[in-house]
């Protein structure tokens, strides 16, 4: 009897267990299901490598090269503003900051990781856009340039914790040979954490882009919104998750621009997921490496 | 004269006898870079809590927290949105906790080393990198039409929850593994089955660790917008949601709206900007509490 309740306790897990893998699945189908119709009508690579979005016109063309293009410059402008502030945040705590800087900091990022990004996108587009726009001179202050640094700096604090984890799990002894050979701090901190921690960092990096890519709010605020390629960085954009967020409430159901929209969602997926499984490969080099386990 | 003055013809250092050394001025510029790298990142993210926080503060005021809007969002307050962001946040937790801390106990507990259980883990891994839209196409194709739950509190919370849902795993698994071996060598030493030794001894020495993961997952689905923009919220509604059936507002869908329709501007903004404050307030004061709790837990476990 106590056995039988044992096993049925295991099923019942084992069970609910499978729920992330349902859902994962369950996401999939969906996307491939309601973008089905719309592959069946529309040549695919016409689509992908397309350069006219124009999904109300009559007839409508879905080319979504301008918005994976958008996507990509945003993306890119954000990792110029956020890798270089966050690893140096990361390496500041770690090297510089004293333990009771490190105390208070290190929690304090944590804590800025949660803004939602609806407030990053609302200061975006009430405070750094008018007033970029006045110090530039520039039409717009709603761009692809805004949308990158706001975008950064948002995924600044995830990079800065996560390359800080990285930094610590260096083993103490490489520090102390490297600074027992002659080198000074900054010469240790660069030729021998920085590429000890290398693939950690590396992660960390490519968490914060796969964030990036997927963050809709701030780029449907602060992006400008304008579907077409950009010549420069201060032209407004239109990036994939914003086209989505934009217009799914006014596409009818079932027709090519709903299956569009979902096409441009299952898009997205696909590079997320190839974006976690290189970090996931990544991390787990670094972890053999550093000899962490798992 | 008793004592000669030394004269060096070389600079003080930190190496007496030699100049300053090129490897020391590139670590003073390395340092620099990396301070300012800091200062940058906190003076940006504090020049957003400063601003929210100065013009955000006249905004609120009691009938700001507990009227519905009025004339068109351009007066009154913002109380439904706070009682439907506190609803569809209960609601996912309500749905995703209960699943998460029992997948977290059959990966840690139970869990086969079979490819099945690394397809799981994999799984819940793919499923914390999607991004948020996506969750909102998947929700709005299936809890919305499929279901037929339409756009309701209902389908914005079981979207929020499934988004919620490997954040929960993961911080149940963390606090799972901190329980030390001998608690349970111990307890099935006694002669405890292995599920009288998860629910009487595992669960309650780890439940401290799964609610700080939990309450850090509430400010992040309290905070969400995307997720919920197609399947539970809307601009206006006329007083508070009177079914799980029905739309409600929430404070992150009507800050997006009071920046994006309307006829207002000048008074919206103000109110976006009092939305903003009450759920930074909320989504910080969740979050800190849970860091904190934390760094509590970490130090009693000795991690």
């Amino acid at each position: 009897m106590r056995h039988f309740r044992e096993t049925i306790y295991k099923w019942i897990f084992s069970v609910l267990a499978f729920a992330s893998l349902l859902f994962l699945t369950g996401i999939i189908l969906t996307l491939f299901v309601e973008s089905y119709p719309f592959f069946v009508r529309h040549d695919i690579s016409e689509s992908i490598f397309g350069l006219y979005w124009y999904p109300t016109y009559d007839p409508p063309e879905f080319g979504m090269l301008t918005l994976i293009t958008a996507s990509f410059v945003v993306t890119l402008g954000a990792m110029v503003v956020c890798i270089p502030i966050g690893v140096g945040t990361a390496l500041f705590l770690q090297e510089l900051a004293s333990a009771s800087q490190r105390a208070v900091l290190k929690p304090l990022i944590e804590i800025l990781a949660g803004i939602p990004s609806i407030i990053f996108g609302f200061f975006g587009m009430i405070v750094v856009a008018p007033f970029l726009q006045r110090l530039l001179g520039i039409p717009t202050g709603l761009n692809a340039f805004t949308a990158s640094l706001v975008l950064g700096i948002m995924a600044t604090p995830t990079v800065a914790s996560l390359a800080e984890d990285a930094v610590s799990f260096v083993p103490r002894s490489f520090r102390e040979a490297s600074l027992a050979l002659g080198a000074n701090r900054w010469q240790t901190l660069t030729r021998v954490v920085v590429p000890a921690a290398g693939s950690g960092i590396s992660t960390a990096i490519i968490l914060g882009i796969g964030r990036a890519v997927g963050e809709t709010m701030v780029v449907l605020m602060v992006a400008g919104g304008a579907a077409v390629i950009p010549h420069s960085i201060f032209d407004p954009v239109r990036p994939m998750t914003a086209t989505i967020a934009a217009e799914m409430g006014e596409a009818v159901m079932g027709s090519g621009h709903y299956g569009a929209l979902f096409a441009i969602g299952l898009i997205l997926f696909f590079i997320t997921l190839a974006i976690n499984i290189v970090a996931e490969i990544i991390s787990r080099r670094f972890r053999l490496k550093l000899g962490l386990g798992r | 004269m008793k004592y000669k003055t030394i004269h060096t013809a070389e600079p003080f250092t930190a190496h007496p006898g030699k100049a300053i050394r090129m490897s020391d001025f590139s670590q003073a510029l390395g340092f620099l870079f990396l301070g300012a790298c800091a200062a940058f990142a906190l003076f940006f993210l504090g020049s957003i809590l400063y601003f929210v926080i100065v013009r955000g503060a006249p905004a609120i005021s009691w009938e700001f927290l507990t009227s519905a809007p009025r004339k068109a969002m351009t007066q009154g307050g913002v109380a439904p949105a706070i009682v439907g962001t506190f609803s569809l946040t209960l609601g996912a937790i309500a749905f995703a906790f209960p699943l998460g801390l029992a997948c977290a106990i059959y990966l840690t507990e139970y869990s086969p080393k079979t490819i099945l259980v690394n397809i799981i883990r994999l799984s819940i891994a793919n499923l914390a990198g999607i991004p948020s839209i996506v969750f909102g196409l998947f929700g709005f194709a299936i809890f919305v039409k499929v279901f037929g739950f339409g756009v309701s509190m209902l389908s914005g919370s079981l979207t929020l929850g499934i988004m919620a849902l490997p954040g929960i795993i993961s911080a149940s698994q963390e606090a799972i593994l901190a329980v030390p071996q001998s608690y349970k060598e111990a307890s099935l030493a006694l002669g405890a089955t292995h599920w009288q030794t998860i629910a009487r001894v595992v669960l309650p020495s780890s439940l401290p660790g799964i609610l700080t993961g939990v309450i850090l997952n509430v400010g992040r689905v309290a905070g969400e917008t995307a997720a919920i923009m197609f399947t539970a919220a809307t601009f206006y509604t006329r007083g508070y949601p009177d079914s799980i059936f029905s739309e409600v507002m929430a404070l992150p869908y009507h800050i997006y709206a009071l920046m994006t329709e309307g006829t207002h501007p000048e008074s919206q903004t103000l109110i976006a900007y009092g939305s903003s404050l009450i759920l930074l307030t909320l989504v910080l004061v969740v979050s800190s509490l849970a860091i904190i709790l934390r760094q509590r837990q970490r130090r009693v476990y000795g991690l």
